[in-house]
């Protein structure tokens, strides 16, 4: 699927784990990851104010930033690419806090996040927004894990495989779509 | 005088159902073609990667039936109603909003409107249509549907600019727009620009400038040049497909214009992600 020399990472995995990885490396991606977008992260952020105990446990955990389109039969999800990243920040430091190591979305980042990202050693990858059907290939199960009233927001759980990324946010806050754009920038 | 000619509605919801169906999971030729030229221009090696990716991906949603991108969008309808057709057999609007929801229902398209924008219960069945009418001479009804994805839609800008600003501050707005977008519009995107009119009919224009052929240019020759300098100055901004940098931020910068106000300007720019999708059918 991608023709570069990607690192593999299994998912989850510790700060030790993603310590070696630089913005700009591809990687592939395998293992368990959750599902949520911006109504699941609403939901968590809403269930800590009240201070109850999360439905996930988030220490080390993987989220991908995803709402599918609903399955074929023997499919085990529809259409399935990155949704932007961007409107989850304001949910993101807390969570970071609590031990959300890896994030898997598209888009910018804000300040905050990034910050959140040095202080607990986390990293961000961005998979190709707009490569639903393709990157579905790489979803081998998933199943609803609350929430499911919100429809193509539930919070879910899903087992993926050589799913292609590239880091754009790496523990150091070093940000690929900054450098990038800047190489390549002409006149 | 002219015969009225009769049209059921039923004839559109069917349409209205086929067509949302078809642009979710087979691209137009005009938008692959756009994605094939990149291939061959595109200097930088992530770049490459991204574009190659894509290609890979529409091959796959067309074979396995599974949508481009999990955004089946927010279902945009353009009708164009000829003033000698006479519709019945129900409520148009209905009409329209029933071919939605049996194409996203049936097509296994993805629920994503919320019925209340602050209240967000999704409605279940990605209804309502975003409808615009207009109504056109003769006795045909072309429709235009075009589901919007909101990753580009939410970059969107408009900008109620002073006659002063010209030509060289509608070149800064939208090059402003682009930039703030960056990679949340999954680039390589596809830029559409309303520019005069008022407020509401510069951004109509721009969703409009959208469902043009990809890469067509205007037929107003200073326009025309305006959208070639546009997105020669957009693919030097080095963004690149995916946002992860190269040559090709955009595919097409597409703009449509309108009379306006001596007190103003208004420019709206309406971006769009390499999944543009839209399609036309005449009954």
């Amino acid at each position: 699927m991608n023709t570069m020399s990607s690192i593999s990472i299994s998912l989850p995995c510790t700060k030790e784990d993603i310590k070696q990885l630089k913005c700009g490396d591809t990687v592939s991606l395998t293992g368990t990851c959750f599902v949520a977008r911006d109504a699941a992260h609403k939901r968590l952020k809403e269930t800590l104010d009240r201070g109850e105990p999360l439905p996930i446990e988030l220490k080390d955990a993987a989220v991908y930033y995803m709402g599918p389109s609903p399955a074929r039969e023997g499919h085990a999800i529809g259409s399935a690419g990155p949704t932007t990243a961007t409107r989850m920040d304001a949910y993101t430091p807390e969570l970071l806090d609590l031990g959300l190591r890896v994030m898997i979305g598209k888009g910018k980042r804000s300040k905050e996040v990034k910050e959140a990202m040095k202080r607990n050693g986390a990293v961000y990858f961005a998979a190709v927004g707009g490569a639903g059907a393709l990157l579905s290939k790489c979803i081998k199960h998933s199943e609803i894990v609350c929430y499911e009233d919100l429809g193509a927001e539930a919070l879910r759980r899903i087992e993926i495989e050589n799913f292609p990324a590239i880091v754009v946010i790496d523990a150091e806050g070093n940000d690929l779509y900054e450098t990038a754009a800047r190489e390549w920038r002409r006149g | 005088m002219s015969e009225l000619r009769e049209i059921q509605v039923s004839e559109i919801t069917a349409a209205v159902r086929e067509m949302s169906i078809k642009v979710n999971h087979f691209l137009s030729e005009d938008m692959k073609q756009c994605l094939y030229e990149a291939k061959t221009t595109e200097q930088s090696p992530v770049g490459q990667s991204v574009l190659g990716q894509l290609q890979e991906n529409l091959q796959v949603a067309e074979e396995e039936m599974i949508p481009i991108c999990q955004d089946t969008g927010m279902a945009v309808v353009f009708l164009s109603i000829g003033q000698d057709v006479h519709l019945i057999g129900g409520d148009l609007t209905e009409a329209v909003n029933e071919g939605v929801r049996q194409g996203y229902t049936e097509g296994y398209l993805r629920k994503s409107v919320v019925k209340d924008p602050l209240l967000r219960e999704n409605t279940g069945d990605n209804t309502p249509a975003i409808i615009h009418t207009q109504i056109v001479p003769g006795d045909r009804v072309t429709i235009t549907l075009a589901p919007k994805g909101f990753g580009s839609e939410n970059m969107s800008r408009i900008f109620m600019l002073k006659p002063a600003e010209g030509i060289d501050g509608v070149k800064r707005v939208v090059l402003e727009a682009v930039k703030d977008a960056g990679p949340n519009a999954c680039p390589p995107m596809v830029v559409g620009v309303g520019i005069g009119g008022d407020f509401e009919k510069a951004a109509c224009l721009a969703k409009q400038a959208l469902t043009r052929k990809a890469g067509s240019h205007s037929p107003l020759p200073h326009i025309a040049t305006l959208e070639t300098e546009l997105l020669q100055k957009i693919n030097d901004l080095g963004i690149g497909p995916g946002g992860l940098g190269g040559t090709v931020t955009a595919f097409a910068v597409q703009i449509e214009t309108y009379p306006t106000h001596i007190a103003g300007l208004p420019v709206a720019v309406n971006i769009c992600c390499h999944v543009n999708r839209h399609i036309e059918n005449e009954i």
